[in-house]
């Protein structure tokens, strides 16, 4: 194909060049297609690469080492108050980003996927206009919808390029430490994000109209969580909702009405992090045979396909949990499946990592799930408390859980709060994926000492047998 | 909350069907019971009642589409659930087709298990192969399905299966073997049209049976100047009975009587067990001709039942059949098949046996022919007699040829003799 045709034909569209849109185009070039990849922004790596998890990941390396040297002063070392040098820090961050973006733009030319910058919208089930781009015309025989999501705003207040009230991307993009933060919003973006400023110096307030923090993920992993932040954060006000948000020159007003708050407060930056939505309202679907649910998530099976025959969709914009490693998957199912391959995005344990301090992760069936869903479990806990890897780091108010099946032991799903929880989740991910029992996991040895023990400690529990767990049978 | 209406189960060896009508709309209110779907399967129309009750959500297939067993074709919409805060941590997103698909079986007691336990290997692996896990015995720890056991119940899959699987597990397998085709366009103008549906199903049944079975036709002609009197002396009082006396219900009578005399023709060949399965039941299938091609509908205990009533229950076999009305199970447990083409005309042929079945019986157009007759003083004499022939295709496998003749003895005699039919009119 040759640039600056009017009309241009092509096998597979990507639209969205993020972790599930390129990870479509990578697999279907390499099954031989002929590929065509469009999105506003020029180089591949999307939300995840440029305005969430690398850039906010990068700068939870530095907070958890902030911490750390505070945290260590019980332990006989002392260093000074961190200087952080706002600039340099933005300059490791983009260098962070640009060397990814950069490998990311030679795979996509090594595999011959075209890249075309500008924004893709159905006229038919196999034609997109493109706008604001070089090509005005797209014709393809399948598309990949991989669009994603976005922040939403705070209702009445959208948001402005460097204005005071920030969503996601405006506080990666870290103009200033300010004084005074308030997040809107208890998910993991607020958490994490309240986590990076408050280790910055701001003073962080959170406002969460539920009556918890973190809704849906287990309750005895957000606990330890929870009694970190109270202690770093100046305030988390839960069942309490925002009832007047305005910017003025030099902060923002906020009225907070809730249980035992009650206030007009002035804050110099908001984080409004209430959620996202995906990014499929402007995309022309109307044109098209795919359908979408009351919220906008794209309708799919498990082979990615939408309503239309020919149209598929992977990642955010089709629903689910809103996670890269899930969008990578399911564009590489959509790519298998155009090329006639059986795939089907089968996956039984998809691991969430939250990268606050402590850091909480889980895969699988979680114990709340079990409830809702009526499934009989037994859970297997194993605090931290009687692990002497979580002592040394002063980090034993951790917990592993593991979720089994009573009778066989079958591992369903494992929970993990504490330090480097993002890295000994995918041990259990492994266990369900492999559908392995208790006893794997218990008869696998582990290093010592280490905080993987838990893992096995826990296991050890179903069968009675743990080394530093009295269970019931045995006491 | 969302559900999936998936294709379900429509019985033995239907893996797919072709959507005929939708009978609903997006955004309609269906009870439980409503005919939401027409499909068309390989043997019969079946309408398909909605099993839930609710607001149509989705219409994922549209007419003329080819569904497997599991696909989603509905999805439902049972109104609350839907409105739940959107936000990063709501992890439960609503994902009616997939959230189904990946369903766990419900256990008998009632609460829900996991899903069957296997690694990605070995669940990509029986996708591949086209094993549904959860019939797969498993032999790992814990009921854990192992590669090993997918390989081996693909294997046996293939071996034990029956008709379509055996040669032809799936479409493509249609053209394995099959020499490439030439450009027909380029000596004229063609037209390219679906092979679906009875079609397609006729043309497995047949390249099983013809590649399976060694296939002998037996030939001979029978005089139904007698039968045929009779027929027309009782055909009002049947007509007024709501049935049709037609030769196929005579020929269904004989065939009856003489598969209790050789009830080898009754039987079928389990290669597999080294055994041959003869059956002690009748029920014997007719070759009905519709607008969408050929349907064996079967009429069970064909030898406990009078010219009355199988006249009646033919007739209407046939009426449902030619309207597409009638039911799968109607078209199951055939062991052996009468197709009479001797309405439309025709004289000898050679029908191809119904496989599983041991033997088939055609007849072909009866006509006046003149007949030597001997004479009680030994002279002959040419008279005019209604004569019909008469053919049996047999397995060589099973029967042999002179089985064959002496099968054919039995029921020329009977169709020569209506007295003993006569016997069993009422």
């Amino acid at each position: 194909m040759v640039m600056g045709e009017l009309e241009q034909q092509t096998g597979l569209l990507v639209i969205g060049n993020g972790p599930g849109g390129y990870a479509a185009a990578f697999r279907a070039a390499d099954l031989g297609l002929d590929v065509t990849m469009v999105d506003p922004f020029p180089k591949p790596g999307g939300v995840c690469l440029y305005t969430g998890c690398i850039p906010s990941k990068t700068l939870l390396f530095l907070s958890t080492l902030i911490y750390d040297a505070a945290r260590v002063g019980d332990m006989g070392v002392h260093f000074d108050k961190p200087r952080v040098d706002l600039e340099a820090l933005k300059t490791w961050k983009n260098k962070v980003i640009s060397s990814m973006s950069g490998g990311l733009l030679s795979l996509s030319k090594q595999r011959g996927v075209q890249l075309i910058k500008g924004r893709a919208v159905f006229e038919d089930s196999h034609t997109v206009r493109l706008e604001n781009a070089e090509v005005r015309r797209l014709r393809f025989k399948q598309a990949v919808i991989a669009t994603g999501s976005e922040p939403i705003a705070y209702p009445g207040v959208p948001f402005k390029t460097g204005g005071r009230i920030m969503n996601s991307t405006g506080a990666l993009a870290l103009a200033d430490v300010p004084q005074s933060l308030l997040i809107i919003g208890g998910g993991y973006v607020g958490l994490e994000l309240g986590t990076v400023y408050s280790a910055l110096g701001s003073r962080v307030t959170v406002v969460e109209m539920a009556d918890l923090l973190l809704p849906g993920v287990d309750r005895d992993l957000v606990e330890p969580l929870r009694k970190r932040l109270d202690s770093i954060f100046a305030g988390i006000h839960l069942k309490t909702k925002v009832a007047g948000l305005t910017e003025k020159e030099d902060g923002v007003d906020v009225i907070l009405e809730g249980e035992g708050e009650h206030s007009e407060q002035r804050f110099d930056r908001v984080l409004v992090a209430i959620g996202r939505k995906p990014s499929t309202g402007s995309l022309g679907l109307e044109k098209t045979q795919v359908k979408t649910d009351k919220r906008g998530f794209i309708l799919i099976d498990d082979q990615q396909r939408t309503a239309d025959p020919d149209i598929f969709a992977v990642g955010d914009a089709a629903g689910g949990m809103m996670l890269a490693n899930k969008a990578s998957r399911e564009g590489k199912v959509a790519a298998e499946v155009i090329a006639g391959m059986p795939s089907a995005f089968d996956v039984r344990a998809i691991p969430a990592t939250i990268y606050t301090d402590p850091q909480i992760s889980w895969c699988g069936l979680t114990e709340e799930q079990a409830r809702e869903k009526n499934i009989e479990v037994k859970i297997l806990r194993f605090p931290w408390k009687f692990s002497g890897r979580a002592h040394t780091m002063g980090a034993s108010e951790g917990l592993t859980k593991i979720v089994v099946d009573p009778k066989s032991g079958r591992i369903a799903g494992v929970g993990i709060v504490g330090r480097e929880a993002e890295g000994l989740v995918s041990e259990g991910s492994l266990a369900v994926e492999m559908g392995a029992l208790a006893e794997d996991l218990a008869l696998s040895l582990h290093p010592h000492p280490t905080l993987s023990e838990t893992e096995s400690e826990a296991a050890e529990l179903f069968l009675g047998n743990s080394t530093h767990v009295l269970s019931k049978k045995q006491a | 909350m969302s559900k999936s209406f998936t294709l379900p189960d429509l019985g033995e060896g239907i893996h797919e069907a072709e959507v005929l009508a939708i009978h609903v709309v997006e955004g309609r209110q269906v009870k439980e019971g409503d005919v939401i779907l027409e499909v068309e399967t390989d043997k019969a129309a079946v309408e398909i009642p909605s099993p839930y009750t609710g607001e149509v959500g989705q219409v994922l297939v549209k007419t003329g589409d080819l569904v497997k067993v599991g696909d989603s074709m509905i999805v439902f919409e049972n109104g609350a659930g839907e409105e739940a805060g959107p936000g990063p941590s709501d992890k439960q997103i609503e994902k009616p087709s997939r959230e189904e698909q990946q369903k766990p079986i419900p256990a008998a007691d009632g609460k829900e298990k996991g899903p069957v336990p296997a690694s990605p290997a070995t669940r990509r692996l029986a996708r591949e192969l086209g094993v549904d896990l959860h019939q797969v015995p498993p032999t790992g720890p814990e009921g854990l399905v192992t590669a090993e056991d997918v390989r081996s119940f693909a294997a046996k899959a293939k071996e034990v299966a029956t008709v379509p699987q055996v040669s032809l597990p799936g479409e493509t397998s249609m053209a394995i073997g099959t020499p490439e085709l030439p450009d027909f366009k380029q000596w004229g103008e063609v037209e390219r049209r679906p092979f679906r549906s009875i079609r397609r199903a006729t043309a497995r049944q047949m390249i099983t049976a013809w590649s399976q079975i060694p296939h002998v036709t037996s030939q001979d002609w029978a005089d139904i100047t007698k039968l045929e009197a009779f027929r027309k002396k009782h055909k009002d009082e049947i007509k007024a009975a709501g049935g049709r006396l037609t030769l196929t219900v005579f020929g269904l009578k004989a065939a009856a009587t003489a598969l209790k005399v050789y009830p080898m023709f009754n039987s079928s060949l389990d290669l597999a067990a080294q055994e041959i399965v003869v059956k002690k039941y009748f029920h014997i299938g007719v070759a009905v001709d519709t607008e969408d091609g050929l349907i064996v509908p079967v009429i069970r205990d064909v030898d406990r039942k009078s010219i009355k009533e199988l006249s009646i229950e033919l007739n209407d076999c046939v009426q449902r059949t030619r309207s597409r009305k009638i039911g799968l199970d109607a078209l199951q447990g055939g062991t052996f098949t009468i197709t009479n083409a001797g309405a439309m005309g025709g004289g000898f042929f050679t029908p191809i046996i119904n496989f599983p079945q041991v033997a088939i019986l055609g007849f072909g157009h009866g006509r006046m022919q003149p007949y030597v007759v001997t004479r009680d003083d030994g002279s002959y004499d040419i008279v005019p007699r209604l004569m019909m022939p008469v053919v049996l295709c047999f397995d060589h496998r099973v029967v042999d040829g002179a089985d064959s003749i002496r099968f054919m003895k039995v029921l020329i005699e009977t169709l020569q003799d209506p007295e003993e039919l006569l016997i069993s009119m009422t």
